[in-house]
């Protein structure tokens, strides 16, 4: 497609165009994606960074499916979202895209391995079934252990690689990560990228981290750096190359 | 879904048994309120049953059964001669005013039956032979309330309107409305005790015919002597509806009924909107990962109702246990009929789902972007 100089990739994860999303109306109307154009290949891991407020979320929130664009395309794994209505994006979403939030959002009352089975219980997997699975990927993340603590009982990089193995479960094509370290310390904010190019990564999926954290920009195999409301530049990280 | 609806709910102990605790108890308050009212209702109709006839004929104007409206000896043959009446008798029902060995008054309901036959006599003999009645002076006294007239045993006298009235036999008698002991004699007898009038009966009890229909027959009555007849139920009925119109009992069971809807509610409704609050990180994150809001309706629907449900059933059990503990002749008035459990089920489900109504419309305006917002 256009924008990028690269030959035709085989495999594309996300392609964004011309992408405008704006709030609010009147007094508060204000314009947070300006003309966005991005490619996201497959088996890449791509950092969005920027300072605050310059469209990080909001961004990662179109790729996945959770915030309308007023016009664009946003075309992920060949569905134009920009053209789906919202059950079809809650359909999307549920085959199709990880999550994993800053503040974990692990359900309290339910241990580890109930907490990784949610998006398979949520796509109507048998719930025992569901539970096998989900130890499985409690075993990727190092968390075998753990699989009966409830999320209190676990520290938060523990809990973020919960977040990651319920993440991985639903084996979705892409995952997308808001600011995953910044409630970690450095180091446990390192293991818990470590963990994302080792389990995560595969030349199938594409995981879209956004990020302040300059301790972690080299995990990125590209950085995309953004600037209210744009794309200022990407760039490679020559470490992954 | 619905084990993790489950656990969501369950999970946290201190909300749910909060919920559960307050639903319990506004399902008991219901039932307990409930039943009052029917037992105190059912009780106006309590000597309806304790005489235990077939049919009652009575005058048209009678509203209930604690009123006197006589009627005439010849009342008595017309409803006799009635097409389809196998039988009729004479009964007299009076409240009136004994006078104790110690000197005190005491109202009492006076059941004057049939010398020959002995239709309307009480129900169970106790102490004593029904047949001593004939005897003179003679008196059967019922057994709930027995304690204002001072426990009298079997040959114990007291006084009715300066006659003398000898007891000889105590019959088990259901409490009745009024809380006034029932002193049973023979017609004859009973005339003797009350004031001279020119009517004394008041009642003509009958029965029907082989081959007759109870409809039919007290058509026929109705047709043929310008009087009212009833059938058991319908006089049951007769007085019951009396009381509920002329007392404020509908009115003041309903007001507390209403109050415990209105407290349940409260009750139910501010912790089931906590509860929705408090998860509404966790609905938005699992809206995200792609369930629909037709599925979270689904999971906080099926919360209510699981609290419904176990609220329900102790509070239930709670309720009719009083009614158990205190018996069928206790003091209390307190009688459940199912139709009382139903309906308190159908008012249960009703606080659930409306308390469930807020949380329904924010689970559903939820944007899934909430999400990564902190
Ligand atoms: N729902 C919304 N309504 C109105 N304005 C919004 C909404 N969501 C985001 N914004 C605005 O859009 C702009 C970009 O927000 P966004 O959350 O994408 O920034 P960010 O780059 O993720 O910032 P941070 O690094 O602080 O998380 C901000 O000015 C924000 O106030
Ligand atoms: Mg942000």
């Amino acid at each position: 497609m256009t924008g990028t100089k690269s030959a035709p990739d085989p495999c594309r994860a996300v392609t964004l165009q011309s992408v405008n999303k704006s709030f609010g109306v009147g007094e508060t109307f204000i314009k947070v994606l300006k003309d966005i154009t991005l490619d996201i290949k497959c088996g890449e891991l791509l950092l969005l960074v920027g300072p605050s407020g310059c469209g990080k979320t909001t961004l990662l929130s179109v790729l996945a499916g959770i915030l309308d664009v007023d016009d664009g395309v946003v075309d992920v794994f060949g569905s134009r979202l920009d053209q789906f209505s919202q059950s079809k994006k809650t359909d999307f979403r549920r085959n199709s895209i990880g999550f994993i939030f800053q503040q974990y959002n692990l359900i309290p009352t339910l241990t580890a391995t109930e907490n990784v089975a949610v998006p398979l219980i949520v796509n109507k997997k048998p719930y025992d079934k569901a539970l096998v699975k989900a130890r499985e990927y409690l075993e990727l993340v190092g968390l075998g252990d753990r699989a009966d603590h409830f999320p209190s009982q676990l520290s938060g990089g523990q809990q973020q690689r919960v977040a990651i193995a319920r993440a991985l479960v639903g084996e979705p094509r892409l995952i997308v990560c808001d600011e995953p370290t910044a409630a970690l310390d450095g180091e446990t904010g390192k293991l818990v990228m470590e963990m994302f190019r080792k389990v995560a990564l595969s030349p199938e999926r594409a995981i879209v981290v956004v990020t302040h954290d300059n301790r972690i920009f080299g995990y990125g195999d590209r950085i995309a750096e953004m600037l209210d409301g744009r794309i200022i530049d990407v760039r490679e990280n020559p470490e992954h190359l | 879904m619905i084990r993790i609806a489950m656990k969501m709910l369950m999970g946290d102990r201190a909300k749910y048994f909060t919920l559960v605790g307050g639903l319990s108890i506004v399902v008991f308050l219901f039932i307990q309120q409930g039943s009052v009212f029917c037992g105190l209702i059912g009780r106006t109709a309590k000597p309806v049953e304790a005489i235990g006839a077939p049919i009652w004929v009575v005058d048209k104007n009678l509203q209930v059964v604690d009123e006197f409206k006589g009627l005439l000896d010849t009342d008595l043959t017309r409803v006799r001669s009635v097409e389809g009446v196998k039988w009729a008798v004479p009964l007299f029902i009076r409240q009136v005013t004994v006078r104790l060995s110690n000197g005190k008054f005491q109202a009492v309901r006076l059941v004057g039956i049939d010398n020959a036959t002995m239709v309307g006599r009480p129900p169970k003999i106790l102490e004593g032979r029904i047949e001593d009645l004939n005897a003179p002076d003679a008196v059967i006294i019922g057994k709930a309330e027995m304690e204002r007239l001072g426990n009298p045993k079997i040959g114990d006298t007291f006084e009715i309107n300066d006659r003398r009235a000898r007891v000889v036999g105590i019959a088990d008698v259901p409490r009745d409305f009024l809380s006034n002991p029932y002193v049973y004699a023979t017609f004859d007898r009973a005339v003797q005790y009350t004031p001279r009038e020119r009517k004394l009966m008041n009642y003509i009890l009958a029965a029907p015919k082989d081959g007759y229909t109870m409809a039919q027959v007290l058509a026929n009555i109705r047709k043929t002597t310008d009087l009212a007849a009833y059938d058991e139920d319908g006089m049951r009925w007769l007085t019951m509806n009396y009381y509920m119109k002329n007392t404020g009992i509908p009115v003041n069971i309903g007001i507390s009924l209403f109050l415990v809807f209105l407290v349940g509610m409260a009750i139910i409704g501010q912790t089931f909107y906590a509860f929705a609050l408090q998860n509404e990180k966790y609905f938005g994150a699992l809206k995200a990962m792609g369930t629909s809001s037709f599925t979270l309706v689904k999971m906080i629907v099926i919360q209510s109702l699981v609290v419904g449900v176990i609220g329900y059933g102790i509070g239930v059990g709670m309720g009719t246990m009083i009614g158990f503990l205190a018996g069928p002749n206790a003091k209390l008035a307190f009688y459940t009929p199912y139709q009382l459990i139903y309906i308190s089920f159908i008012v249960t489900i009703l606080i659930c789902l409306l308390s469930s109504i807020l949380s329904i419309q924010r689970v559903l305006r939820l944007e899934p972007a909430v999400v990564f917002r902190g």
